[in-house]
């Protein structure tokens, strides 16, 4: 899923300074999942807001909603029915839900309530881990499963770099060094041999080098 | 006039039960101070931040918890739970430049009456202290 955080309150808050009526709208997609933009964090978001708006002496009205998904034109339509009782809103999907709403209602001044950080999982509750960097073109059977784009700090395709020690990342003892991971990995599932083959050199086009990446399914497509 | 502090308490059945059996004129007379509103809770576990939040946009100058024992939770894991809610809310709190202590958790031995009203007394004290909540600003 897609992993996001919410923002520092004073960067929301700097945000809708001017702002008196205020959609917050939370999506039940990864957002919700995460516990970063489903209708909980909607209603704490609402409600810090409008504890900020009466800190600073503004009068403040909010409306709180959940779309199904910010990232389909026929939920983010649904916006529509409050049209005239906002001047902003707070997104509390992630970067794409935001890009949808400002594409789709260009006259809509649409804002950021939470940071995007990654693709991730779960490790444990409350704790997500970044597990793949979207990068267009999957390796993971040549790694065990295993992601070196999204969990080697250096990206590296053949092997760890010498800042590797006791399978730990040279970056921090709790980075779990994803080379020595991978060679454990390819050991116990009797294909160490993998490890032997040279990467090629790689086409960083699809990892969004090439410009912004688009998916045409021919077969779905009206 | 002196100023008696707006406190919203959010006790658990457990915490609070001895107190509210002896009624509101024993309790005066035990010391618990005006100004505080009880609500009696199954347990603290329950409690959702934004009721919390809630109490402050509702006019609170003061806001605590008081739950089980950390390790002792009627529920189990209840007022650990309650906890960090709590502590997410000071967080927050600080994030809008207000005083983190004005909201508080409290673990409390069941039905231990002196320490539950020895609780209240502290956030009383504490609260008049930073005095009115400046969520009640005037608006503009």
């Amino acid at each position: 899923m897609i992993i996001a955080e919410r923002k520092p309150l004073n960067e929301i808050m700097d945000m809708i300074q001017d702002a008196r009526r205020i959609l917050v709208l939370g999506c039940r997609g990864c957002v919700t999942v995460c516990s970063a933009g489903g209708e909980r964090e909607v209603e704490i978001l609402a409600s810090l807001i409008r504890l900020g708006k009466q800190k600073a002496g503004q009068s403040v009205e909010t409306i709180e909603a959940t779309l199904v998904r910010q990232c389909d034109r026929e939920y983010v339509d649904s916006i529509d029915q409050w049209d005239g009782k906002y001047d902003a809103i707070v997104s509390m999907a992630c970067g794409v839900g935001v890009n949808f709403i400002a594409n789709l209602r260009p006259m809509a001044k649409v804002y950021p309530g939470v940071n995007t950080t990654s693709f991730g999982g779960s490790a444990e509750q409350g704790v997500w881990s970044e597990q793949c960097a979207g990068c267009g073109n999957c390796i993971l059977h040549l790694t065990g499963g295993l992601c070196p784009v999204a969990r080697c700090a250096k990206s590296l395709m053949n092997g760890p770099c010498g800042g590797s020690v006791g399978g730990r990342c040279e970056i921090h003892k709790d980075v779990p060094c994803i080379w020595q991971s991978i060679h454990d990995k390819l050991v116990r599932i009797d294909n160490k041999e993998g490890l032997a083959a040279i990467a090629p050199i790689r086409d960083w086009s699809t990892a969004g080098h090439g410009g912004p990446r688009r998916t045409v399914r021919n077969d779905l497509t009206v | 006039m002196p100023f008696i502090p707006n406190i919203q308490a959010f006790c658990c059945h457990y915490t609070s039960q001895q107190t509210l059996a002896e009624g509101p004129e024993r309790m005066k007379a035990d010391g618990f101070p005006e100004g505080i509103t009880i609500h009696r809770l199954v347990c603290t576990g329950k409690l959702e931040v934004s009721t919390l939040l809630k109490a402050f946009e509702e006019g609170a100058d003061g806001v605590y918890v008081a739950g089980c024992p950390v390790d002792k939770c009627h529920n189990l894991m209840g007022s650990q739970r309650a906890a960090k809610r709590v502590a997410a809310i000071k967080s927050a709190l600080a994030e809008l430049d207000v005083e983190p202590e004005r909201i508080e958790m409290f673990h409390l031995e069941r039905g231990f009456h002196p320490e539950f009203v020895k609780v209240a007394q502290q956030m009383h004290e504490r609260i008049s202290a930073l005095g009115s909540s400046p969520f009640k600003g005037e608006k503009k």
